[in-house]
């Protein structure tokens, strides 16, 4: 039997993206920037696919901005509200971010640090939520851009956006939100979260890899990492990735106009896994009991490795990961494991589930036999039984 | 990422176990890195008559483990002491880079189990 659930790394493409998408390959191949017939309905397919995703983030149009994905978007929004603010000799050079935010965000902070810049990275609570007194703590008058993922990737916790914005905007500093995890999970709309910014990507909502965007709300100052023919209204030069953005619109409406009833048949599905995993001896749930992302079931076993259970339950069919695909190959324990206050050891034995609508009763019926097994395979074999002595 | 013969071991460890009354004991690593290696030898003779192992980590951590304890069982220790790391990779047939060095602790635990036997003898 196989059992996908690691949904937040990536998702299968809809067959009706697919289908939607097939003709701007061969058919309808024309640039979007060329006069010709080509060259305008494919400008008209990708003025409807904008659409399409505006009307998932509530936002205008013309304030969505094509990207390669989640990654780029995050790029941009931090990077090109540094580089607007250094290129007209601003005096706003700190930045804020949580601790918890994807590595493409840290090492973005990171490396504008090099650059000149300061950063705050403002911690959170054990479940993983930026209270809004950390917040208040941090920001400063020459605070530019705060930065804090909508839904983690990792522990699946759910910010309060609306807050943490409504903080930023009082002290006359952007906010910025990553929200490649909770598109068309949890309902989007860019005013009523008080953001400047937010980042999609589109492989996480059954839409094709390599293009996503950025809302990038009327009168915020960025610069663009990409410069050429002006392409994106200046935001981002390139020739528009036609096919990918089609597939995108389609992706986000599909997962928006379903929501209603896939995230009910998931989150009945995510629960009942979270209630049968707890019964494995020396196990705990990571992230908050309610304010969390509804696929999301994020645990840690004690006394084992997260890699050997990741591959044992590949073994049975099972595709899981230990917190973020992008780092699973590493050695180090997941930074946001050790933000919400776990011991490495604790860290190194993580393990995330992540659902997704096509999943079954039968996937968690399997996936709750085979867990039990496979922790106690490898607490067999660990030296250690109950505690780390 | 892993060969087949780790795989295999990960998989189908050897020797796998706590030994009651271990003549040596050789414990490596640490919970804060993931890793934790426990090998547990009986001698005689001057020889390895029975070697066993318990170890928290990862595939890789477990199948050095395993592999270790193949390539020492029935040795000398003269013989078994000069298991190097290395050793216990090529007969994995390779292991990533990045484990070569948290991970590949089972030559190390080998001589520590020596060394605590030698130890418990007067022998050093």
């Amino acid at each position: 039997m196989k059992v996908y659930l690691d949904h937040s790394a990536t998702s299968a493409v809809d067959p009706r993206v697919v289908d939607v998408m097939r003709p701007f390959f061969d058919k309808e191949y024309g640039n979007a920037s060329s006069l010709h017939q080509l060259g305008q309905e494919a400008h008209q397919a990708l003025e409807e696919a904008r659409g399409k995703v505006a009307q998932v983030l509530h936002c205008d149009p013309g304030e969505v901005v094509f990207t390669s994905g989640g990654t780029e978007s995050n790029n941009t929004a931090l990077k090109g509200a540094a580089f607007a603010q250094l290129a007209k000799g601003g005096e706003k050079k700190h930045l804020i971010a949580s601790t918890i935010e994807h590595d493409c965000v840290l090492n973005t902070c990171k490396w504008l640090e090099k650059i000149g810049f300061e950063v705050t990275y403002v911690p959170v609570d054990k479940y993983g939520l930026v209270t809004p007194e950390a917040l208040e703590d941090a920001i400063r008058k020459d605070t530019l851009l705060v930065s804090v993922m909508h839904a983690n990737n990792e522990i699946g916790t759910v910010q309060d956006i609306k807050e943490l914005g409504k903080i930023a905007h009082e002290h006359g500093a952007y906010f910025h939100t990553d929200a490649v995890q909770s598109i068309t999970k949890l309902p989007l709309d860019v005013k009523e979260m008080n953001v400047d910014m937010l980042s999609v990507s589109s492989h996480k909502i059954h839409g094709p890899k390599g293009v996503g965007c950025l809302y990038v709300k009327k009168g915020t100052k960025i610069d663009p990492l990409m410069h050429g023919g002006g392409h994106e209204r200046g935001f981002r030069s390139g020739t528009e990735n036609v096919s990918g953005i089609v597939g995108f619109g389609e992706a986000a409406k599909i997962g928006e106009e379903e929501r209603p009833t896939v995230m009910p048949h998931i989150t009945k599905l995510r629960d009942k896994l979270i209630e049968g995993t707890l019964e494995i001896e020396n196990s705990w749930l990571n992230g908050h009991p309610e304010k969390r992302l509804p696929i999301n079931a994020h645990f840690c076993f004690r006394f084992i490795e997260g890699e050997s259970l990741i591959l044992r339950l590949d073994m049975k069919g099972i595709s899981a990961s230990t917190g973020s695909a992008c780092s699973s190959k590493s050695l180090e324990p997941s930074h946001v494991l050790l933000a919400i206050g776990l011991p490495p050891e604790d860290a190194h034995s993580s393990l995330r589930l992540t659902l997704g609508r096509d999943n079954t009763e039968e996937d968690i019926d399997y996936t709750l036999e085979v867990l039990p097994e496979v922790v106690a395979d490898l607490r067999k074999i660990s030296p250690f039984k109950d505690s780390y002595e | 990422m892993y060969s087949q013969k780790v795989i295999d071991h990960f998989t189908h460890p050897r020797n796998q176990g706590r030994m009651e009354n271990p003549d040596g004991v050789g414990k490596v690593g640490n919970p804060v890195c993931g890793d934790v290696m426990h090998i547990y030898i009986k001698v005689k003779d001057d020889k390895i008559e029975d070697i066993k192992w318990e170890t928290m980590g990862c595939a890789a951590a477990i199948a050095t483990s395993s592999m270790v304890t193949e390539l020492a069982k029935g040795l000398t220790l003269e013989e078994a002491e000069k298991i190097t790391r290395a050793d216990v990779a090529d007969a994995l047939e390779g292991l990533p880079p990045i484990k070569m060095h948290c991970s590949n602790l089972a030559a190390d635990g080998l001589r520590k189990a020596i060394e605590d036997y030698k130890k418990k003898r007067g022998l050093s």
